[in-house]
């Protein structure tokens, strides 16, 4: 989806803000959430792909404002709620009890919650499938043009590459899962990956391309379609 | 805006606490797993891993070789790997040419290799501005380098992470392979930065 999250080439962020200072994690929540997140990453109840597409859903101001940690959140209640693990409405519920400084919490009740979950209904992890076998379309130095292609649903296609022009610089032949299906549960697709090389002038044009750089990207064999010959 | 700064924070960091106390309650997880996570990039994994890594390919050239060729496999024989890390390629930065690595999508990252990244890497500016103007965003960051240098640009959307094998600063040749750990910066291995010249504490 052609959302805030797709930033590169974007103008108006301003300098890169630096504190040489920062500890690990600025604040305890923000600890909290990440380190969750990590703890359930292992138990089968999202895929990263699906993790990362609920965080571009969310709305343009939110995405801005709530920070790294605050994405992380959000896309984690939602998967909870929508998958009945834990509700929006238990959340609520519990904010408010605690912002009221209640002694006693309700506790959460919810007969028909999804929890444990089933082995069947268990999500894979992990993005490479060393098992499987695919056959590259693709080979290192042929020109390939990335796809013009604008999905309303996840993808990892940036939009300052679409319809543009490189060479492939490397092909890494393994088997991977392709985000685009996987994070809507329509199947992993397993394909290669492709680095790209486009110059600054192909990306920006040549009024305001920087000197001398190259942007080198990563896409899957579905975003790409052959050019020309080989070079 | 610094007051609204205040109310943000208090207003997640409830509700963290909300989400946290019921997913214990209902058992999908237990909050001690949770302090173990934190502890492990709080004191166990950071720009140090990755520091070690540098500095054996400075010193060991077959170490080198196998890291250009497969960056994960390289750094299992030293210990160094975990989740989120699935493959790894090592960008080897000469005096002709420079890398340097963001994510526009998000923020990939080599967690295993580098620990969590800085705030400024995760930020909108670095993400959106590093692919269309990579020479004034270092010049800014205080990296200027001439247009001879060619720049590379690493977005890394994929599940491929980068990390940048800086050059070995000159002045070193007496140091021992941990010495030159030391003077191995995380900015250095993202690519913002190029490491100084050694000037021995008794120069």
């Amino acid at each position: 989806m052609n959302g805030i999250h797709d930033m590169g080439g974007l103008h108006g962020f301003g300098p890169v803000q630096i504190d040489p200072d920062e500890p690990v994690f600025v604040t305890r929540w923000g600890s909290r959430i990440f380190c969750m997140t990590q703890v359930i990453d292992r138990l089968g109840v999202w895929n990263l792909d699906e993790h990362r597409h609920e965080i571009e859903l969310m709305r343009a101001q939110d995405y801005l404002e709530w920070g790294y940690y605050g994405r992380w959140m959000f896309a984690m209640e939602r998967i909870l709620d929508r998958r009945n693990i834990l509700t929006t409405a238990e959340i609520n519920r519990r904010v408010d009890e605690l912002s009221a400084g209640l002694k006693h919490l309700t506790p959460p009740a919810n007969p028909g919650r999804n929890w444990p979950l089933k082995e069947e209904d268990k999500v894979p992890w992990g993005a490479w499938r060393k098992e499987a076998q695919v056959m590259p379309q693709f080979s290192r130095g042929q020109q390939v043009r990335v796809r013009n292609i604008h999905p309303p649903g996840h993808t990892r296609v940036t939009s300052y590459t679409r319809g543009k022009v490189g060479v492939v610089h490397r092909v890494d032949a393994q088997a991977w899962v392709f985000p685009d299906t996987r994070a809507h549960y329509r199947g992993e697709n397993l394909q290669p990956v492709y680095n790209v090389r486009f110059s600054a002038q192909t990306l920006w044009g040549e009024e305001h391309a920087e000197a001398n750089s190259f942007i080198y990207i990563d896409l899957s064999e579905n975003h790409l379609e052959a050019v020309g010959a080989s070079i | 805006m610094s007051h609204d700064h205040k109310i943000q924070k208090a207003w997640q960091a409830l509700r963290t606490e909300a989400i946290e106390s019921l997913l214990n309650e209902i058992g999908v997880l237990d909050s001690a797993e949770v302090d173990q996570v934190v502890q492990h990039y709080e004191e166990k994994v950071g720009p140090r891993t990755g520091a070690r890594v540098v500095a054996k390919a400075w010193v060991d050239p077959s170490f080198r070789q196998r890291l250009l060729a497969d960056g994960l496999e390289a750094c299992a024989e030293l210990g160094i790997g975990g989740p989120e890390t699935e493959s790894l390629h090592v960008l080897e930065n000469t005096p002709t040419v420079h890398n340097v690595v963001v994510c526009t999508l998000c923020s990939c990252y080599p967690w295993p290799i580098l620990g969590l990244p800085p705030v400024w890497y995760k930020s909108s500016a670095y993400r959106s501005r590093l692919v269309r103007e990579p020479r004034t965003v270092l010049r800014e960051m205080g990296l200027t380098l001439s247009d001879e240098v060619e720049i590379r640009v690493w977005d890394s959307v994929s599940e491929i992470r980068y990390l940048v094998l800086p050059e070995r600063p000159p002045g070193t040749n007496s140091l021992s392979e941990a010495e030159l750990a030391e003077l191995v910066s995380r900015d250095a291995m993202i690519g913002v930065a190029r490491l100084p010249a050694h000037v021995s504490e008794g120069a």
